[in-house]
């Protein structure tokens, strides 16, 4: 008796609106979008939370346990996250969202040694490109409505919502840098993050990859990327959230280029910080990428 | 050939920063690291830098990659298990090598979980390997005064130093110059510790401190000797592996701290108190 009362519970549930789906991202900016399309029906944890990088991550037994207690799970795929899936076959789960499913992916260039941050052959971080997000929006709505499909008008309602806001940003970047002259459009980077937006944008990411992110610098490296900056005249120079800024402050001060502000790539900020949520995040490395620009 | 050894230093400002923090390290951690291994402590120099670590990584996660905070928390955590070891030691039947063992893995330990309980992925590996090519002002003027602080401390226990390493047991009958040159140098290993781990990362820095003196001790006779001779070569792997760095496309610090290896082999294989060096120097001492 008591097991058919729970037999009717699990399945009258989520019709019931008593249980929200559990969905579980493998990092922040995965974890935000989930949570702008699913709404209220939905809760959403993310394993690799704010400000915290997805490269080194380290699960811990808690998180193996949330990913068992999860109804939907959502990775990036394109090689980024490859630990989600090995997590999820760890904890019983059959299928894993690839939310950059039907993307189009870009090769990772290879001018500098990537030494320590290799993801193969094809860069993963397209949720750089917010066209790009537009298909991880639709692909996660759709992993959303298997899961529940209930709340399908629901989900619909949101995607269509969260598309027109996206579509909006999208013009918007595009927009601010077709108005800047070509050969502005010119920055460097810490980490090789942004080839996505840079193709979206029309902006030239010249990357210090060879002085990434986990393994230590070489001399060379730094030495190649002060030639790069000195010979092309680059004006600005822009640290990410999750390196070391000593070193940047020091290849911009000898390549006699001006320090831009923070850009977010691979993980939101805090609730109080500039980029929130994917939509603040772009909107904030926009913002900042023009500001360093202009002079 | 010389436009390959110099103009790295003069094209680049982080390698002339980079050698200035080698120059500072040799001549502040290398004389550290010879009296050490004098005392047969040196491998108390690697059980210190991981007492080291958990205050430096406590500072750096509680205010971020703040030079100040990562420099106290180091000092005062590698402070506390000095003391507390020494402590243990005089006053219960354990021996020093025991309870610094003891504490420091406690600290280890401690550091570890809190570094895990912040939850956080912040990269450590910062701390752990630290960059003698991101060397900015303040780090510079760190280790500049840990250094001068060091020769003014050395120069003053010059003697009673000397006389612990040899006959502890005389220095000890003699007055009470005994703790006062223990706990003080103890405090110098520490501070150079903390200065190394600035340029070269908490596990490399005991690298300079050790290697350098272990090398110089099959040249040396003498003490005046061993120490110039010690920092000479630690300056002169500094040189070569931030050269080596350069032009070979590798980590500076591990290069600096291999080159110094590379120097202790070659001692150990050439020098007169090496493992061939009795017979080598004797047999040339009979034919002339």
């Amino acid at each position: 008796m008591k097991y058919l009362l729970a037999c009717l519970l699990f399945v009258l549930g989520p019709s019931l609106h008593a249980a929200p789906l559990k969905v579980v991202a493998s990092f922040s900016i995965l974890a935000d979008m989930a949570r702008e399309i699913g709404g209220e029906r939905v809760t959403v944890t993310a394993l690799v939370g704010h400000d915290a990088d997805a490269h080194a991550w380290q699960p811990r037994p808690s998180d193996a346990r949330t990913v068992m207690e999860a109804d939907v799970l959502i990775a990036n795929g394109l090689g980024f996250d490859t630990w989600m899936e090995r997590l999820a076959a760890s904890a019983g789960k059959r299928e894993v969202v690839l939310a950059a499913e039907g993307v189009k992916p870009l090769e990772q260039h290879d001018d500098h040694s990537h030494a320590g941050h290799d993801h193969g052959p094809i860069d993963p971080h397209a949720w750089q490109s917010v066209a790009n997000v537009r298909i991880y929006a639709r692909n996660i709505a759709s992993a959303l409505i298997a899961g529940d499909a209930t709340g399908e008008a629901h989900y619909r309602e949101r995607l269509a919502r969260y598309d027109a806001a996206l579509a909006a940003l999208d013009a918007d970047i595009r927009q601010a840098f077709a108005a800047l002259p070509e050969e502005a459009r010119k920055v460097v980077t810490s980490h090789d993050a942004f080839a996505y937006f840079g193709a979206s944008y029309g902006v030239r990411f010249l990357s210090a990859a060879g002085v990434g992110n986990r393994s230590e610098v070489s001399a060379a490296a730094m030495a190649r990327l002060i030639r790069q900056l000195r010979k092309e005249k680059v004006p600005v120079v822009f640290i990410e959230n999750i390196n070391d800024p000593r070193l940047i402050e020091r290849i911009a001060n000898e390549g006699g280029a001006r320090m831009g502000g923070t850009l977010y790539s691979d993980a939101l900020s805090g609730p109080d910080g500039p980029a929130a949520s994917y939509l603040a995040m772009m909107r904030h490395n926009a913002d900042t990428l023009l500001a360093g620009i202009r002079p | 050939m010389i436009d390959a050894l110099v103009t790295p230093f003069t094209d680049f400002e982080f390698m002339r920063r980079a050698l200035a923090g080698c120059l500072a390290l040799a001549l502040g951690a290398t004389p550290v690291g010879v009296f050490l291994l004098l005392r047969r402590m040196s491998l108390m120099g690697d059980a210190m830098s991981h007492a080291i670590l958990p205050g430096a990584a406590l500072g750096y996660l509680a205010f971020g990659l703040s030079l100040g905070a990562m420099t106290v928390g180091g000092i005062v955590a590698g402070l506390v298990v000095v003391l507390a070891a020494g402590l243990v030691a005089r006053s219960s039947i354990l021996k020093e090598d025991a309870s610094l063992a003891a504490f420091y893995l406690m600290s280890l330990a401690a550091g570890v979980l809190i570094v895990s309980l912040r939850g956080k992925n912040l990269d450590l590996l910062h701390v752990l390997f630290g960059s003698v090519l991101s060397l900015d002002d303040g780090s510079l003027l760190l280790i500049a005064a840990i250094t001068s602080t060091t020769l003014l401390a050395l120069a003053l226990l010059y003697r009673p130093l000397v006389l612990e390493c040899f006959d502890p047991s005389f220095l000890r009958s003699i007055g009470r110059w005994s703790p006062v040159a223990h706990y003080g140098f103890l405090a110098l290993v520490v501070l150079n510790l903390v200065s190394g781990f600035h340029a070269l990362g908490t596990l490399m820095a005991v690298g300079i401190m050790i290697l350098p003196a272990a090398a110089a001790r099959l040249w040396a006779k003498t003490l005046p000797a061993m120490l110039a001779c010690a920092v000479g070569l630690a300056f002169a792997s500094g040189v070569i592996g931030l050269l080596a760095s350069f032009h070979l496309d590798v980590p500076a610090g591990p290069a600096i701290v291999l080159t110094a290896g590379l120097a202790h082999v070659a001692s150990i294989l050439l020098a007169p108190g090496g493992a061939f060096g009795a017979r080598l120097y004797r047999r040339r001492h009979l034919e002339a």
